[in-house]
Order: C-alpha cells, then structure tokens, then sequence
C-alpha cells in the first residue's frame, strides 16, 4: 500500500486535531520536495529562522503567482493591490512604516498598553454573558467576539456591522488554505474575489467618511494621509485595512481558543493560573510556540537558488515555512512535546521573525493574556465536554471550531479591575 | 593536584577576583555563580558606582529621556561578592598571584579575569583640556557633567571626532534643537569605522540635520577666555569656531597601565589572550590563572584570519565574559572558545546603524538591497573573495543572514538575487578605508553546522 504523500496528510483536514506527529515525520525530511511543482518545506527551527531573514526569500505575490500557485489575491482579481504581506522592501517597509506610525512605538508607544483597561471591561462583559449557563461554547461566546470587539474598536469599524463583513472575511480566510486552494474550482475562486471586493467597498465608505471627520482610530489615521511615516493612497489604504481587519480577529480567536483547550489539557497549569493572573505573560509565550495559531507560511518564493541542508532549492520554487513544526524542534527546545510556562529560553517562531514578524503581535499578546486569567479565574470547574474539539478546516490557521466547555459555576465579576 | 581535582577544589572553595565592575565583569561574575562557582568572589572597579551601561548615555541620557543615575545594569542572579567599588587596581604580582590596590591593600586569587575596559582618550593638550566646557564622554561621571551643561543650554557645542560617540553626541543636540559643529580628520564620520562609501551617507545625514559638519580638517588648538572657561576652537584650516562646549570624542585608551611591569602580555593595544580567553605573557606564553574579557582584550579570531581582534561592542563584552567565566572554572577539554562574530550598533539622526564582521577589513563593498540615496540600505563588505562584513541603515532585521555567510565564509561579490536590489548594488565598489588592512594569504576556515549546538569550525587549508 502507498500512503499519501506527507503534505497531503498534513493539510487533510483528518489531521487538524493533532498535525505535530506528522510534524515530526516532516523534520526528518528538513527540506522536503515531495512532487514535481510543489512546495519546498521547510521544518527545522533554524532553517526556518535562516529563510525568515534570507533576502533571497521574497514575499511578493507577483513571484508567488510566477512561481505556479493559484494565486487568488492578485491586484488584477479584486482590484485593490496586495497588502504588505504580500510585498518586499522597498514598498513592504513604506507601507508598513506608515501603518506601524499608528499603532506602535515610536510614534504611538501607548496606544495598545492605554486599551488595557476597555479590553479588561470587554473581556469581563463576555464572560458575564455566559450568565447561568453550565456549557459554553468558548469559541463563539467568546474567543471570536473579543477580538473582533477590538479590531472594530482599533481600527474605527462598527462592530454592529460584524455581520456584515463576516460574510465577507469567511471566504478570505478560507482561501488563505493549502488544501482549499489545490481543491478550489472557479466558483470557490470567484466567491473568494467577489468577497475580498465587498469588503474593500464596504472599508473604502468608512474610510472616506474618516477622512472627513477624524476619530482617534487607525482608518482615521490612515486616512489623513500625512502622517510621520509618509502617506498612503487610497487604494493602498484599503489593502492595509483589509489585512488588518482579518488578521487582527482570525488569529487571536486561535491563539486564544488552543490556549484554553491547552490549559483543560493541562490543569495543574490552569490552577497556577488562577492562582497568579501575572503567569498569563509566560502561559501565552508558551502556547505561541506550542500551538501556534499560524502553523505555516505558505506565500514565500525563492528569487534566487538556495542551499540548504544539502538540497539545492532552485529560484522560483514557492518554499513553505512550518512554523509550527520548527517550534517543536528538539536540536532547539528540550522536550519540545512537552506544555511548559517555566521555559526559560523560549524564542519560539509563533509570530514568524524577520522584516514579516507579525504587525500586531503586542496586540495578540494583550488579549489573550487578558483573555486566559479571566476565563482561569471565573470558570468554576471547568471541563473539556468532547477532547478532541472538532476543527476549523483551515491547516494554515488552525484552531478548535467550536470548544464546548461545561462548568459548575460562573463566578461573578470583581468590582474593580485594573 | 590532577585537574579534574584542582578545578573540583576550585569551583568549591578557590578565591576569583575579578578587576573591572562594569558590564563584563559583572557579567562574568554572574555567570560564574551560574556555572557553580561557590568560593569568594571579589569585584573591583574604580569608579564608586554599581555597575551601570554606557550606550544610554550618548542618547537616552543626552536627550533629557532618563536620568544618568538610573542606568544600573540589570542583575540577573545574586552574585554574593565582595565589592571593593571606587579603588583602582595598581598593580599584578602574577608570581605571588595577588592585586594591588590603590589604597595599598592586597588582594589574594587563585584565578583572576582582567575586564577594566577603556577610557575616553582625553584632549591631549593638557592645559587645553583642563579649560571649564571641554569633556569627555564615556563614564556616569562625564555624563551628568555633560549633560548639566547642556540643560543651560550652551550657544553651540563643537564635537572634535565623528566617530559613533561623536555622531550621536552630534545628534542628541541637534534633537534639543542646540547650535553645533563637528570637526572629523576624515573625509566624512564613521569612515574609520565603515569606509567612505558609508561615511559619506553619514556626512549628509549629519547636514541634513543641521549638523555644521568641517571634514578633512584637524583641531589645532582650543582656546579659553581669561576665566578659564573654553570660548573658542581652532581648526588646521584656518577657521576659528566659536564656542562653549567642546566635547573631545577621539576613541578610547585601554586600562591596562595597572599592569605596567607585571610580565602580562599588555599594552595600548590591550592584553593579549587566546581564543579561550587566557592571558599571554609577554614572552608569548599562555598564562593558567589570567583570564581577560571586553574592550580592554585582544583575542585570535580564526574567521578573521586569526587576526588579534579588540573589540569595544556591547555585545562582545557579554559573550567574551561567558566563555572567560566558563573556562575559569573548567578543565582544558570542558573549555569554550569565544568565536563571536563582532556585531555593533549605533543610534543617530533616527537611523539605526548596525554592522556585524569587520567591515575594516573589507577592500570593497556592495549595496545589497536598499539604496544609499534612501539611507535605508545594506552594505556587504569584501575582503579576498569572501564576504567579511555587513552593516545596515534602517534595515537591521536582515543582518542575521549576513552574519550566517560571513561565517561560513561564503563569495563575494554577492552575485545572487536579493529582494529590494537596485542598480547601484550590482558592482561592488571599493570600501574607502583610510587604512586599508594588508591582504594575508591565510587559510580559509568557516564556521558550519546548522545550530549553535552542532556548530564546528572548518579548516581550508591554502592551495599554493
């Protein structure tokens, strides 16, 4: 009997519970070209944080679409240009720059740090919904509202019109999917184009509308156009909301629904938690290398041939990056199988490295620091109702669809918080 | 005593003293107590504060955005030592293995590590340099000074030397909106350190910014008013610039006077030792129980042709310091070579600098993506076909890659596709050293493996 080749047994959806023992198979083969076309994937911890840095990786979609994939976000699909993920320096650094001049240091050193308190009272407000219950559904009473919540709030988006756009946001995500994509017909490509065009519509009225009356919210400031870092156009203003908006809610519902699902695995954890809020800080750095919401980067290309562990990766090959096979790398961490807040040395690959590290990783560190001590501290008795949760189909951004939790009691909120 | 034994005895109840408490030997101490030293430890520096860090105090502190008392070096672990803080150390009696302090007394070791760094190379008319307004920068002390006279504000500030201490000072008056002039010898800043090509990127940043910047012209004299205080400076071509802050940044001596007569292989140069940071003496024999670490060393890099490579990085300090602590306390097989890739920054006019390898050892250099014109660029340097060095402006996050080819001692020029490359960066165009460093026709030898864990070195003999 033949099996499967490996990368097609890792993006089947049967795989989602627990990909890391295929994980391991793959670090075997560092650098794996399983057939004529595809991918090079790559595995190890430090091949990876070496591609993360090499400037003969681009991460222009115009090569990846050279390179043979069925690119779907191209400018001439959709009509908006591709966001900065999609870019190389020198338009990768502008955009980002100009972006980044709203959101963090050095031009906006407070911005994420002042949300802290509105975060706490969205956090508290979610859980106080659960209201009597003794079952919950964490991922959609909570992990998916949250970050949504604050994205909206974040960016300048009403969060009544989540509705809206998460109709829009669902096909986007799911074409960022290896396994949809091979499989994708025309409809399914039409779908995804015809929703990214929506919700750049949608974003190019709000825009227009903070343009002329500014708010203190990042569209407005985009919009503004003459900020420390440059300006952007229009269309560039879009591209940068749609990919902040997408990102900012279906990673951070991940990172926090594999959170708790590791803390039920592991209660002697969730108990310290509970015990100690200030353990969210290294609960979160362990569970980005973990279960990192991000387990590969598929949309890298080589411009150049590369050598690497004796393979030659020729130029225009498309290369993926397994991040989170690199985190459970043991030539890196000791007993890498192993959940561990204690880690001392822990420079996991979660948030990818290099110029591409992620935009909004200070944020995604806050809420589900936020998020896991509050749930630690006022979920009585909880447990896991089936362990395996069912699964996202999604092999890029993997996470629990649902995660139904049963618990005594919900505790009430403290009076005072932050 | 076998060694194992020795070095069991030693790590149990042997006496390590330590000369210099600043970021290595603090360093160096605490790593000790991490690898199991439990005898006496004991920490001089002569100067009266705890340890602290310097880069802070030609920015942060400059600009007014933290206070020079509040720059203490983090601590890692306790490190329970005896600290003997604000005596020199003025002599080594290597036979009779004791320090000699200024206050007379003498401390007894069974291994010692030598980390007393540099000094600011002071003004070297001594009359001139003791006019009231003439400083130097490079300790806590000079740094309040400094930046006491600067709250006044003074009328303009003249930097003699734009090297990085000088360019920064350049930089944090011109942020306090402060009148000032640079006088460099060379034809731009920064070309001791990376070359013209880069200098004269420097030079346009520093004009840019309202630097009045004097190139090619030496200070010949300062001049004082009748009450001592600085008003004026004179310059080799002629002008006169007047002023009342005058901040002399000319590079650093190394603190190795102390050991002047000790038989211990130092000198301006600094104190020789072997890659495993054992000190030589001066007949060239490696001495057991003097180990040296930071600025004030002078170590064989295989990478860099074995050259004796000092090194007054941040970085170094740390890393040269771990293995020296390591090692003090080891058995010759267990021991640790320092093979850190030299690695610098710098932070100017809002630009960050960083630069890894020797970039004074390249003949040419190439921008490998960005543009010099943007001032957001890398630049790699050449030395006999192999890629020897690198720097950034504004582009940091690519240097690791760069580190990895100077270490496996990959071709130059770059001849390979890289994202963001722009016409000028495909012909390498010569480097522009003032003093170009002579070619050697060495071996090659690399550093290979994937991990630091399985990393070896590799040696390519010379074909003749």
């Amino acid at each position: 009997m033949t099996q499967a080749p490996l990368l097609r047994r890792i993006t089947d959806h049967s795989s989602r519970a627990d990909p890391y023992p295929l994980y391991e198979e793959l670090r075997r083969t560092p650098v794996l070209h399983e057939e004529e076309g595809g991918p090079y994937v790559v595995s190890s911890y430090y091949d990876i944080l070496g591609l993360l840095h090499d400037p003969r990786v681009s991460s222009d979609a115009a090569n990846l679409a050279a390179a043979g994939d069925d690119e779907l976000s191209g400018p001439e699909a959709t009509g908006l240009p591709p966001s900065f993920l999609r870019l190389d320096p020198p338009e990768h650094d502008r955009l980002r720059r100009i972006a980044n001049s709203s959101f963090g240091p050095p031009h906006r050193p407070r911005r994420i740090d002042s949300m802290r308190g509105e975060l706490a009272g969205i956090v508290t407000g979610l859980v106080d919904g659960f209201g009597d219950a003794r079952q919950i559904d964490l991922v959609d009473q909570f992990a998916y509202p949250f970050p949504v919540t604050v994205i909206c709030r974040l960016l300048g988006v009403p969060r009544e019109d989540e509705p809206r756009f998460r109709g829009w946001v669902d096909p986007v995500v799911a074409a960022l999917d290896p396994d949809t994509r091979q499989g994708g017909d025309a409809g399914f490509r039409r779908t995804v184009q015809e929703a990214r065009m929506q919700l750049g519509m949608y974003l190019a009225g709000l825009v227009e509308q903070r343009a002329r009356e500014p708010r203190d919210d990042m569209l407005s400031d985009l919009a503004a156009g003459h900020g420390p870092g440059g300006s952007m156009s229009t269309m560039e203003v879009l591209s940068t909301a749609v990919l902040l908006l997408i990102a900012g809610h279906e990673t951070t519902v991940n990172l926090i629904a594999n959170g708790m699902l590791t803390l039920l695995r592991h209660p002697e954890c969730l108990h310290r938690l509970r015990e100690d809020p200030g353990l969210s800080v290294r609960v979160v750095e362990e569970l980005l290398r973990y279960e990192p919401p991000v387990q590969l980067v598929p949309q890298r290309t080589c411009i150049a041939d590369i050598e690497l562990r004796g393979v030659t990766i020729p130029r225009e090959s498309r290369i993926w990056l397994v991040l989170a096979a690199g985190n459970r790398d043991p030539e890196r961490f000791r007993d890498p199988d192993r959940f561990d807040p204690d880690r001392e040395d822990l420079e996991h690959l979660g948030f990818g490295s290099g110029i591409h590290i992620c935009f909004g990783a200070p944020l995604a560190r806050l809420e589900a620091q936020l998020a896991l001590a509050e749930l630690a501290r006022r979920l009585d008795g909880p447990r896991l109702v089936e362990d395996p949760p069912p699964y996202r189909s999604n092999a890029v951004l993997r996470g629990p669809r649902h995660l139904h939790v049963a618990v005594d009691a919900v505790r009430p909120s403290e009076a005072v918080y932050f | 005593m076998p060694g194992e034994e020795f070095h069991e005895w030693l790590r149990r109840e042997g006496r390590i003293v330590i000369v210099g408490a600043s970021l290595a030997g603090l360093t160096a101490a605490e790593s000790l107590r991490a690898g199991g030293f439990a005898g006496s430890l004991t920490l001089i520096g002569d100067e009266p504060h705890e340890p602290y860090d310097r880069p802070p105090l030609s920015k942060a502190v400059l600009l007014g955005r933290a206070s020079p008392e509040h720059t203490e070096l983090p601590r890692r672990r306790e490190i329970d030592a005896a600290w003997r803080l604000g005596v020199a150390a003025t002599g080594l009696d290597m036979a009779a293995k004791r320090v000699r302090l200024a206050d007379g007394e003498e401390v007894p070791y069974d291994r010692l590590l030598i980390a007393t760094g540099v000094r600011a190379r002071p003004w070297p008319k001594e009359e001139e340099a003791r006019l009231d307004g003439v400083f130097v920068l490079r300790t806590r002390d000079d740094a309040v000074r400094l930046h006491r006279r600067m709250a006044a504000p003074p009328r303009r500030v003249f930097v003699v030397g734009a090297g990085f201490t000088g360019s920064e000072i350049a930089s944090a008056c011109r942020d306090r909106g402060i009148a000032v002039t640079v006088a460099e010898r060379a034809d731009g800043p920064l070309v001791g350190a990376l070359g013209g090509v880069v200098g004269a990127v420097a030079a346009e940043l520093h004009r840019d910014n309202g630097v009045d910047l004097r190139t090619g012209v030496m200070v010949t004299g300062l001049e004082g008013d009748t009450t001592g205080r600085v008003r004026a400076a004179h310059l080799s071509d002629g002008g006169v610039v007047e002023t009342d802050v005058v901040v002399v940044s000319l590079g650093a001596t190394r603190n190795t006077d102390w050991l002047a007569g000790s038989g211990l292989g130092a000198g301006p140069r600094g104190i020789a030792c072997d890659a495993g940071c054992r000190a030589f003496d001066f007949r060239g024999i490696v001495t057991d129980d003097v180990f040296v670490a930071g600025d004030v060393a002078r170590s064989p890099h295989p990478l860099f042709g074995y050259q004796f490579l000092s090194l007054e990085h941040w970085g170094n300090a740390v890393a040269q310091a771990e293995v020296a602590a390591h090692n003090m306390i080891s058995a010759s097989a267990d021991r640790r070579p320092h093979l850190w890739v030299p690695a610098f920054w710098s932070s100017q006019f809002g630009v960050n600098i960083k630069s890894v390898g020797v970039p004074t050892m390249g003949e040419e250099i190439m921008i490998t993506q960005g543009s010099l014109a943007e001032r957001r660029f890398v630049g790699v340097y050449g030395h006999r076909g192999r890629v020897i060095a690198a720097v950034s402006f504004d582009n940091t996050r690519w240097l690791e890659f760069y580190q990895r080819q100077i270490e496996t001692g990959a071709p130059f020029p770059v001849e390979y596709r890289t994202v963001d490359r722009r016409p000028e960066g495909r012909k390498p165009v010569p480097a522009d050293f003032p003093d170009p460093s002579l070619p050697t026709h060495g071996p090659t030898v690399t550093l290979s493996g994937y991990s630091p864990a399985d990393r070896r070195l590799v040696f390519t003999p010379a074909r003749h």
